[in-house]
């Protein structure tokens, strides 16, 4: 099992095997949060440490878990992180806990935390999955901070709410797009994303599923 | 290895998992329960001060220092309309107390404008004041809207009618349509407009299809919530209901006839 080493599993994730970019997992949270780059960057922090520690627990005991019950198992050690990291952040950023609302509660089910426990964790000696969970953690937080630059600086002219474009409501020149504050920019956003990600590395181009046939009666379908 | 699968052996790993995470989980609610309380506290302290106009975005030792020097708090007993300074205004939670029936009153269906069910016989406000004279008056009102009871506070001026500010620190309604209880431009609308008649009846009121404003009316309506209506409603009806004789209606009467 020494197929993988530290530096390949922590840096493919972030731009090689991208988990939103590539496998489009956990886009439900990167469309919800990341109206603004503080919450984009809590809510990596909070993902990248759990799906870390999940893999690393997951791994320390994979020899002991049986197989009727291992997705519970996962799924108890990935819930009880996620309580935990949701009371230290009520303790210690309750304003910023307000606006993240459920969504920290719902890394529980983010698909980026329990496929790496179930593809990389069960596999693999505890270390090198904890540093594989930190490296999709990062991969994710890529795409999330990039996203919550984007829409901040562009929706509200801002960033980490601090003013960086002048606002043309308080005499500046700025217009601001508000759409991009909406969730459904940052699906423009990962699509573009995605396209640009593709047109960089060709390999990550999937194969057409099916190819459309020529058309051979002349006439139009009706 | 060899009975990893075994049914006892599953049983066993299911359990020690369980109690790990168990142990793990409510050690770290218990360790963190301090913090988290004397957070939600600034939080409501701070949405008290917010809707008084003292501030937005304050730090909590600005929140702290302004509640100490311009707040001061007061238990009313809402039956009667008098204070009643046998309870700590800091550490009192009026609904805790609706929930007790020992301190609330079970509402019957008409009486229930607001769809809280039991109303708690004491409460606590918020009196701002400057060099010891009344600025305003900030009741906490309650009631259900579409998904979830709005907790907010209302802000009145010293005439005890017109409108401070209405805000709610707490609601679980739609983002984007009900949810627009917090847009700022909405609670725009509420300060400047009167509560009550002549004859001391409530008579605020949300109107759909907007206000016009050339009516003789518009001093006591507020434009709907579009998108919203149930949500409208709610609001609507939980000022109906705290501004009755359910609600703070002795308690305002007794302060008129003060004179304060």
């Amino acid at each position: 099992m020494s197929k993988h080493t530290a530096k390949e599993v922590l840096l493919n994730p972030v731009f090689a095997n991208n988990p939103i970019g590539l496998q489009i997992l956990g886009i439900c949270s990167a469309l919800a949060v990341t109206s603004n780059l503080k919450t984009a960057l809590v809510m990596s922090i909070a993902l990248t440490l759990v799906t870390g520690f999940s893999n690393l627990f997951i791994a320390a005991i994979r020899a002991q878990i049986p197989g009727s019950i291992r997705m519970i198992v996962q799924m108890v050690i990935i819930a009880s992180l996620v309580i935990v990291v949701d009371q230290v952040l009520r303790a210690f950023a309750y304003s910023l806990a307000k606006q993240l609302s459920v969504f920290v509660g719902l890394i529980i089910t983010n698909c980026i935390v329990m496929g790496r426990a179930e593809a990389f964790a069960m596999q693999n000696p505890p270390w090198i999955s904890f540093l594989d969970g930190i490296g999709n953690g990062l991969g994710y937080s890529a795409m999330l901070i990039t996203l919550g630059v984007f829409r901040e600086l562009l929706g509200a002219g801002k960033l980490m709410g601090i003013e960086i474009l002048p606002l043309a409501k308080d005499g500046g020149w700025y217009v601001p797009n508000g759409m991009l504050l909406l969730p459904p920019s940052a699906f423009f956003l990962i699509g573009l994303i995605i396209w640009a990600l593709r047109t960089w590395r060709v390999e990550q181009k999937e194969k057409p599923a099916f190819r459309m046939a020529n058309q051979v009666v002349d006439k139009e379908a009706y | 290895m060899s009975n990893k699968e075994s049914t006892s052996r599953t049983l066993f790993v299911a359990l020690a998992v369980s109690l790990v995470a168990s142990v793990f989980v409510a050690g770290s609610a218990v360790a963190l329960k301090p913090v988290q309380i004397e957070n939600r506290l600034l939080d409501k302290q701070r949405s008290i001060l917010a809707i008084a106009g003292l501030g937005d975005d304050l730090s909590s030792a600005e929140v702290k220092e302004l509640f100490k020097t311009r707040i001061k708090a007061r238990v009313v007993d809402l039956t009667t309309g008098e204070y009643n300074d046998s309870f700590d205004p800091v550490t009192f939670d009026p609904l805790k107390a609706a929930r007790d029936p020992k301190t609330s009153t079970a509402l019957k269906g008409s009486e229930d404008l607001a769809l809280i069910k039991r109303r708690e016989q004491f409460t606590t406000v918020y009196m701002v004041e400057q060099g010891g004279q009344l600025e305003s008056l900030i009741l906490p009102v309650r009631g259900y809207g579409l998904w979830s009871t709005l907790h907010g506070f209302l802000a009145v001026k010293p005439d005890l009618n017109t409108v401070v500010g209405l805000g709610f620190y707490q609601h679980a309604e739609t983002p984007g349509l009900g949810g627009e209880v917090d847009n700022p431009k909405w609670k725009g609308l509420w300060p400047g407009k009167t509560l009550f008649d002549d004859s001391g009846k409530p008579i605020i009121k949300i109107v759909k299809g907007g206000v016009d404003p050339a009516s003789p009316e518009a001093g006591h309506q507020v434009d709907a919530l579009a998108g919203a209506t149930l949500t409208s409603n709610g609001v609507d009806r939980l000022m109906q209901f705290w501004l009755g004789e359910q609600g703070f209606g002795p308690y305002l009467a007794k302060l008129r006839q003060q004179g304060a």
